[in-house]
């Protein structure tokens, strides 16, 4: 069986703060795609299991100068320094890896027995623990996705960049003759699902695609960046002190130094 | 012995440390990972065809369309549709989550009777037959009129079975919720007994002024209206939010005005003042429009200052004369209107009050502007035929006074068997209309309540019967979209999964009922089934809806039948009307919507409820905002208790101190407080409608409250 030489890829998303509203349509459109359990009291933040999460900061300031802004927060998919990520570096079971092929840090779960190493490693709450077996009231089973498989308790869990849709649309362009996917092909589901068309997701080193120049705008920062994560979310925004929030920066230091994937 | 995972865990981190370099370990720890996960009860969704249908989502008004993934005959997932003339491919937390209705434990199986307080499984033939004989003898007596039928909408053609059906049988009782569509429409003088509508063309306008309206938390059609405000971000369309609350829609605009809450109005006038001023208004199109304005200009110059306005609404002058300028200079400027959702109506005096900045600037029926489109009436049934027993009750008042649903329990409550038998469509009064415990107490007054929810709602609750409809994913429906967009439109739900349960179509019911009565009433539903009466009423829509699912109704206004807009001479002592004493109760509560939260008669479903921050709810808790420094007069922390007050009722809440609400002001989360659903929703947070209750507007009665005096008191 020989593999055929595909492109390297380095998969990411630009999420433009100025654009999303905080709707929320992207976290419900992730649990919905990737069969994400619920429990009756979702209210212990720390405990519900949200893949992509949309947080809100505010600028600090006091009534009426208050400004706040939403910020949607999948998995980083950190590529790091070449591909060390800081969540795959320190898994034991190696049940989560760095996908050199399409830049996607993968979530095996049947490899993961529950050490969270990982949830400690990444600094951007992106995993989270199964402290209980899932449970689907009788019936709502049947809403459940077959491209993802239900996770049991004792297992971390996070973003996957929806990697079935990735293999399903690659199935389909191979099925005709394609080796090479079209840039709306594999689009994530809360991608697809957001109403204020707030996120772009695509290869960040092809130059043909819209992401490539996004990163770059101006506006343009990670999260944490000077951690060394080489996080593959890009954010826009066109206030400096949400660009601030960003990172730990000094009161007189200077945000937008973003140094972009190649 | 039996060694779980964590335990597992502790040994592992034991042995580590000195096994490290042999692989065993890690070969160990695979294979224990895969017999530890080798839980029979983790359920494997079976693989099958995947298959997409489009359709239309039903659970707000917005209308949206949806593309639904199925797998063989389960639907898995629910997506946006592209290209939707609404969401263009978007979609919401609820338009998400519908999977989770369809296949919840809220669902409603099969018809249901309660017997002495539990509800017991009957079959349709028995449903259909005790509620046949009832309307027969309730008719025989000639007390037809007082059998009510409420509804969550007045359009499309089951509310319109409804209401025929009442018609033919003889009461005039039809209500449903108003909206500030009838505030709109009221404000207009109407060319025949017509409704005007008010559509908005945002897409094209280049400067927004917002009194309230929830652009981007849930107003109108929301996926459109999110849409419209990311397109003014692009374009240079400026947003300008008057709100007192820092809501996800004052949070994108360019400048947010907080104004006192309740002096919308007044600050409409104090921009009017300014346009007039300056005369930077279209006498032309003022002319051609409306009727009134030159006293209405009197009465505007001689008593809404700036100044003056500045110090009731707590804007101050320099931006009431900015904002009065940029409005009369723009291009394309609109006024829009309805607090949050849009779900409570205005008060003429607010409605007219802003709206006239509209007529001023003469961008009414223009592009950019506000359009005054006609009733959508697209139903072509035959004509209905009345019997003498119909005329004669159809000749008695309605119940509830100008056919205000609102005014309805409290008429009850006056006059015990006025309402003898009640219909409830698509609609949940028992959780949605406000002074939540009257309407409760009302409710059970009536001897025979009949609910058609697909859903164990409050409503459904306390019925007798529930007639259990399909789903909107099992059924035909038409869905008729006006909620504020430029064209009204007709979508169309058809069946993405055959009925899962014994349930049946409302309209079949409907239709079987009648027909079973025989007589005037049985000729007038000449339908086999609502199939075949759905092909029928829509007629020429029919072949597009089916191919389609969605047809726009575009609208050309002609002179002859645009209705004029009634200018309403202002009060000359600006007031702002609140339930509640003012000495005990000196803090005002408002309602915060949100698109994360449900608050119409669809409850939120698992997914959604997941979405909250923990800054609306903890655990049970129900999270109010209030600026630090009321809660400093109040000696009140943050994550503390209270016990909040209003006129209506009172209810422990827990505190969250925010910068983005004015001082004395306390924001509450509308949407919450269920008792019905399931254990995902029930039993969360504090129904907002139980804290206020019907102020009625003394010009069009309409239940115009946007709040409530309330007091806080440390728990
Ligand atoms: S965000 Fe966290 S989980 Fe995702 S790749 Fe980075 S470190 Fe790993
Ligand atoms: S769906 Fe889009 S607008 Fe809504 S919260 Fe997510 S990113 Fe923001
Ligand atoms: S906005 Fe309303 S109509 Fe659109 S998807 Fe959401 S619930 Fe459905």
């Amino acid at each position: 069986m020989t593999q055929e030489y595909r492109k390297e890829k380095k998969y990411g998303m630009v999420i433009d703060l100025d654009k999303c509203t905080g709707c929320g349509a992207c976290m419900v459109a992730c649990m919905a795609e990737n069969n994400v359990p619920f429990r009756d009291n979702e209210t212990d933040k720390l405990k519900s299991i949200t893949w992509m999460r949309v947080y809100q900061l505010n600028n600090g300031k006091s009534y009426p100068n208050e400004e706040i802004c939403y910020l949607p927060r999948p998995c980083m998919h950190c590529e790091g320094h070449n591909g060390h990520s800081p969540c795959v570096t320190v898994c034991p079971a190696i049940a989560t890896d760095y996908d050199r092929e399409t830049g996607i840090v993968s979530q095996i779960i049947t490899r993961c027995f529950g050490c969270r190493y990982c949830m400690g490693a990444c600094p951007y709450h992106a995993r989270y623990f199964n402290w209980w077996d899932p449970v689907w009231p009788d019936g709502m089973e049947k809403s459940l996705s077959p491209n993802v498989s239900p996770r049991m308790r004792g297992v971390v869990e996070k973003c996957t960049f929806c990697f079935h849709r990735y293999q399903l649309a690659y199935e389909k362009a191979a099925s005709e003759g394609r080796r090479e996917l079209r840039e709306n092909e594999y689009q994530p589901s809360c991608t697809q699902a957001c109403p204020a068309g707030a996120i772009t997701f695509g290869d960040l080193i092809n130059k043909n695609q819209a992401v490539y120049k996004m990163k770059k705008d101006p506006r343009a920062f990670r999260l944490l960046e000077r951690l060394g994560t080489n996080p593959k979310i890009y954010y826009l925004s066109s206030r400096e002190w949400v660009r601030r929030a960003g990172d730990n920066y000094h009161p007189d230091e200077e945000t937008g130094i973003v140094k972009n994937h190649r | 012995m039996k060694i779980d995972r964590r335990c597992f865990l502790s040994l592992g981190i034991g042995a580590t440390a000195g096994t490290a370099l042999s692989p065993l370990p890690w070969k160990l720890m695979d294979d224990i990972s895969i017999w530890s996960q080798n839980w029979p009860w983790t359920p494997v969704p079976p693989d099958g065809e995947i298959s997409y249908t489009d359709s239309t989502c039903t659970l707000c008004p917005g209308g949206c369309g949806i593309t639904v993934r199925k797998i063989d005959n389960r639907v898995v997932k629910i997506e946006g549709r592209k290209n939707h003339p609404v969401n263009n491919g978007g979609i919401c937390v609820l338009g998400l989550s519908g999977p989770q209705l369809l296949y919840g434990p809220t669902r409603v199986q099969s018809p249901m009777k309660n017997v002495n307080g539990t509800f017991q499984k009957i079959t349709w033939n028995q449903a259909l037959s005790e509620i046949t004989e009832k309307l027969l003898t309730i008719r025989a007596e000639g007390r037809s009129h007082t059998v009510a039928g409420i509804a969550g909408s007045s359009r499309g053609t089951v509310p319109a079975l409804l209401q025929r059906f009442l018609t033919a049988y003889g009461s005039p009782n039809f209500y449903c919720q108003s909206s500030i569509e009838d505030s709109f429409s009221l404000s207009h003088i109407q060319p025949q007994n017509n409704k005007t509508i008010p559509g908005f063309d945002l897409e094209n306008a280049d400067y927004v002024l917002s009194f309230g309206t929830g652009i981007m938390d849930g107003w109108g059609s929301p996926l459109r209206m999110i849409q419209a405000g990311n397109a003014w971000k692009t374009g240079k369309t400026k947003l300008i939010q008057v709100e007192p609350r820092l809501s996800d829609t004052a949070a994108k605009s360019d400048e947010w005005l907080p104004s006192k809450p309740g002096t919308e109005a007044i600050l409409a006038l104090g921009i009017a003042h300014v346009i007039l001023l300056e005369s930077l208004y279209d006498q032309t199109a003022i002319n051609y429009h409306s009727e009134g304005f030159s006293t209405w200009r009197t009465a505007v110059l001689a008593h809404y200052h700036p100044d003056k306005v500045a110090e009731i609404t707590g804007i101050d002058s320099r931006t009431i004369i900015t904002v009065g300028r940029e409005f009369g200079h723009a291009e394309r400027p609109v006024a829009i209107f309805g607090r949050g959702k849009g779900n409570t109506p205005l008060s003429l005096t607010e409605m007219s009050a802003v709206h006239a900045l509209n007529v001023l600037v003469g961008n009414v029926n223009k592009t950019g502007g506000v359009f005054t489109l006609p009733e959508p009436n697209y139903i072509s049934w035959p004509e209905i035929s009345l019997d003498t027993k119909a005329e004669t009750g159809l000749q008695t008042k309605q119940i509830a006074e100008g056919g205000l649903l609102h005014r309805l329990p409290s008429a009850i409550k006056e006059a015990e068997d006025s309402v003898t038998l009640l219909f409830v469509a698509d609609a949940n009064p028992c959780y949605t209309l406000t002074d939540t415990k009257e309407v409760i107490r009302a409710f059970k007054k009536i001897p025979f309540k009949v609910s058609f929810s697909s859903y164990m709602d409050e409503t459904a609750t306390l019925s007798d019967l529930i007639l259990p409809n399909h789903s909107y994913l099992e059924r035909y429906e038409d869905v008729p979209v006006t909620s504020g967009l430029r064209n009204p439109l007709i979508g169309f739900t058809k069946p993405i999964v055959n009925p899962l349960f014994q349930t049946k179509h409302t309209g079949d019911v409907i239709i079987s009922i009648a027909r079973a009565m025989k007589g005037s009433i049985g000729s007038s539903f000449p339908w086999e089934n609502y199939l075949q009466c759905l092909k029928n009423g829509l007629g020429q829509h029919w072949n597009p809806l089916i191919n389609n699912d969605v047809v726009e109704i575009k609208y050309v206004p002609e002179f002859e039948d645009i209705p004029r807009f009634a200018f309403q001479i202002p009060n000359d002592k600006p007031q702002v009307l609140l339930e509640g004493n003012e000495n005990n109760m000196n803090l005002t509560l408002i309602p915060s919507d949100s698109l994360r939260l449900s608050s119409g008669y669809i409850g939120a479903p698992p997914f959604m409820m997941k979405t909250l921050p923990d800054t609306i709810l903890t655990d049970n808790n129900t999270i109010i905002q209030i600026h630090p420094k009321t809660a400093e007069k109040l000696g009140l922390r943050q994550g503390c208790y209270a016990i909040l007050k209003t006129p209506k009722d009172e209810k422990k809440v827990k505190i969250h101190l925010s910068q983005g609400i004015g001082e004395d002001i306390i924001s509450f989360p509308r949407g919450l407080g269920h008792t019905a659903y399931d254990r995902y929703l029930a039993g969360k947070g504090i129904n907002f409608n139980e804290l206020i209750g019907p102020v009625e507007d003394t010009f069009s009665g309409l239940d115009v409250a946007w709040g409530i005096r309330a007091s806080l008191i440390k728990a």
